[in-house]
């Protein structure tokens, strides 16, 4: 992922409606919404900093707590909870030694659960950033985290 | 009543990826029909004779949504295509996307022509964005094949909010807001995004449109029931042994898909609808699929006799709280009030005090939220209460018994 700065992802976010897509693009940049960047966004697209940092922190996407380099969303709705996602769960809190709203150590991982993907025809399932995993048993769990650096 | 394939009629036939297969199976035939045969008002009202209504939940007939659009005043106005899917259970609508974006297409171009409409919105949700280089794909073939002229659509990406699935939170979401509920009137046809007249649809409605001017109102109006035309498509899953997506004509029997299809064995309750919808017991199991009865976005979840009734009602009422917006009262507190509740009776200690506030608290949540979200939050409970009060006498503190 390029480096964008700040200034750099302000100019190409001008107009009003880009508000979304601007903090979208910053969280994927810097891994969250670094607190000191509402203001300048704030003035840059001419909106009061109370509406910047409120849809800042309405979307379960955007985070304004520093996130591991990688998320990862288990579902926990009702048909994967079905299908035993609690022992998913499980075994990523044994693998990253961490549990649901935490980040590891070394920044590598951060565990969140979620409400359903829309994958429930192959459940469990979950997302590690924009990828989603189905039919996951806690076999498959090592494997799939040793892709990620 | 057979399983009949409308909308599905190109998913796993045409490659989508290349608009030439699609243009194999009679595409854009319908946008070039209704460009040059129809004018604007004579699609509208083919719409409107074909009895289709929204397949996103709420079942608001399509063609008077579209007519209140055409007629209200002003030059600029909005065709969106309501790709969120939220709902706990849905998936249909991604299974739809990732294998005929073309109709999809097709369909928000009649739309726009319909409505006097020159741009269009498809809003995707963050969880999909691996379809999203599918459709654009799908938009710029379109576009070169010279089918869009007039009309640019965009996708524009979610960020994680069941609620942004409701039409006005979904239209500030694409205003880059919070994704917010609005108070109603105005309604969207009239005033919708960016205060101009918008028609939002569910992606399945909008898939039907090519198949309805290309064969006429009549018979898509021979499909289905009284108050229902055409079929469904259901996304079903949970204690099945084949979960996945079936289209089925409206008002075939629960049976027939629970049992029949996704093969379900000791089958103790059923939520029709996900989490929003009606809890169904076994005994009823031969209720027919349908607006008249139970639909909602066509999510179906099946439970077997393993489980425990209070313990998923209150998992279904966590999921609200959680994803509530938080602009209404009846909706924040109650969703809160109700897990506190719920959640004495997952551990056995509930009163029949309790048993009193769940039901006040369930009616007035109904009449007074804001949204959709509010007012079906206890369905779940206002149901099981109904078909389980057992269950839920049986929680009740041994204490309390006299
Ligand atoms: C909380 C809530 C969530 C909703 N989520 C969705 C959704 O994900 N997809 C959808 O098509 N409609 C959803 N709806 C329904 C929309 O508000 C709206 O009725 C629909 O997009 C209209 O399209 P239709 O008439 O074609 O169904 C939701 C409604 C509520 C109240
Ligand atoms: S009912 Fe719930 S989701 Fe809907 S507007 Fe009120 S608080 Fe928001
Ligand atoms: S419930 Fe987990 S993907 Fe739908």
């Amino acid at each position: 992922m390029a480096d964008k700065s700040l200034p750099q992802l302000l100019a190409s976010y001008r107009e009003r409606k880009h508000l979304l897509a601007l903090l979208k693009e910053i969280q994927e940049v810097y891994g969250y919404l670094p607190g000191e960047f509402i203001p300048e966004i704030a003035r840059s697209l001419g909106l009061p900093v109370a509406e910047v940092y409120g849809v800042g922190t309405f979307y379960s996407f955007l985070s304004a707590r520093l996130q591991g380099r990688n998320v990862i969303r288990v579902c926990k709705s009702a048909p994967c909870w079905l299908k035993n996602c609690e022992l998913i769960v499980e075994t990523l809190k044994r693998e990253l030694g961490i549990g649901p709203g935490e980040t590891t150590r070394d920044g590598r991982f951060s565990l969140q659960l979620t409400n359903c993907i829309g994958a429930c025809d192959q459940a469990p399932a979950m997302m590690i950033n924009d990828t989603t995993y189905v039919d996951l048993t806690p076999e498959k769990i090592p494997e799939i985290l040793g892709g990620y650096k | 009543m057979p399983e009949k394939r409308i909308v599905l009629k190109n998913c796993g036939v045409i490659d989508p990826r290349d608009i030439n297969t699609y243009l194999g199976q009679d595409g854009f035939k319908a946008l070039a029909k209704a460009r040059t045969e129809l004018t604007p008002e004579q699609v509208i009202a083919e719409i409107k004779g074909s009895g289709l209504r929204g397949r996103g939940g709420a079942g608001f007939p399509a063609g008077l949504k579209w007519e209140l659009a055409r007629n209200a005043p002003g030059t600029e106005k909005y065709v969106i295509c309501n790709a969120d899917e939220g709902e706990v259970g849905t998936f249909k609508d991604r299974y739809i996307l990732g294998r005929d974006p073309f109709s999809l297409i097709e369909a928000m171009a009649i739309a726009g022509y319909a409505i006097g409409s020159q741009t269009g919105y498809i809003y995707l949700r963050a969880e999909y964005y691996y379809l999203l280089n599918l459709l654009q794909n799908a938009i710029a073939q379109a576009q070169e094949g010279g089918f869009l002229k007039g009309l640019v659509i965009e996708i524009c990406e979610g960020a994680g909010f069941y609620v942004c699935g409701e039409e006005t939170a979904l239209m500030d979401s694409i205003e880059g807001r919070r994704g917010e509920v609005r108070f109603r009137p105005p309604f969207p046809p009239t005033q919708g995004l960016w205060g101009k007249p918008t028609i939002i649809n569910n992606v399945e409605t909008l898939i039907n449109i090519p198949q309805i001017i290309l064969n006429g109102a009549e018979w898509f109006n021979h499909i289905g029931t009284e108050r229902s035309k055409g079929t469904k498509v259901f996304s079903i899953s949970g204690d099945v042994e084949r979960p996945g997506v079936y289209e089925l004509v409206m008002g075939s029997p629960l049976r027939e898909l629970v049992e029949e299809l996704a093969l379900a064995r000791d089958v103790k309750l059923v939520q029709v609808g996900g989490a929003a919808g009606r809890v169904l017991p076994y005994q009823e199991i031969d209720t027919p699929l349908a607006f008249e009865t139970v639909l909602g976005a066509g999510a179906v979840i099946v439970f077997n006799e393993s489980r425990d009734v209070i313990d998923i009602v209150f998992r279904t009422m966590e999921f609200f709280a959680e994803e509530c917006c938080g602009k209404c009262t009846p909706c924040r507190l109650g969703t809160e009030a109700m897990i506190e509740i719920l959640a004495k009776f997952v551990q056995g200690s509930g009163s029949k005090e309790d048993l009193t506030v769940l039901e006040d608290t369930a009616r007035m949540m109904q009449l007074t939220s804001l949204c959709g979200l509010g007012q079906t939050a206890p369905n779940a409970v206002v149901d099981t209460l109904q078909y389980f009060p057992d269950l839920y006498q049986a929680r009740i503190s041994k204490s309390e018994v006299p």
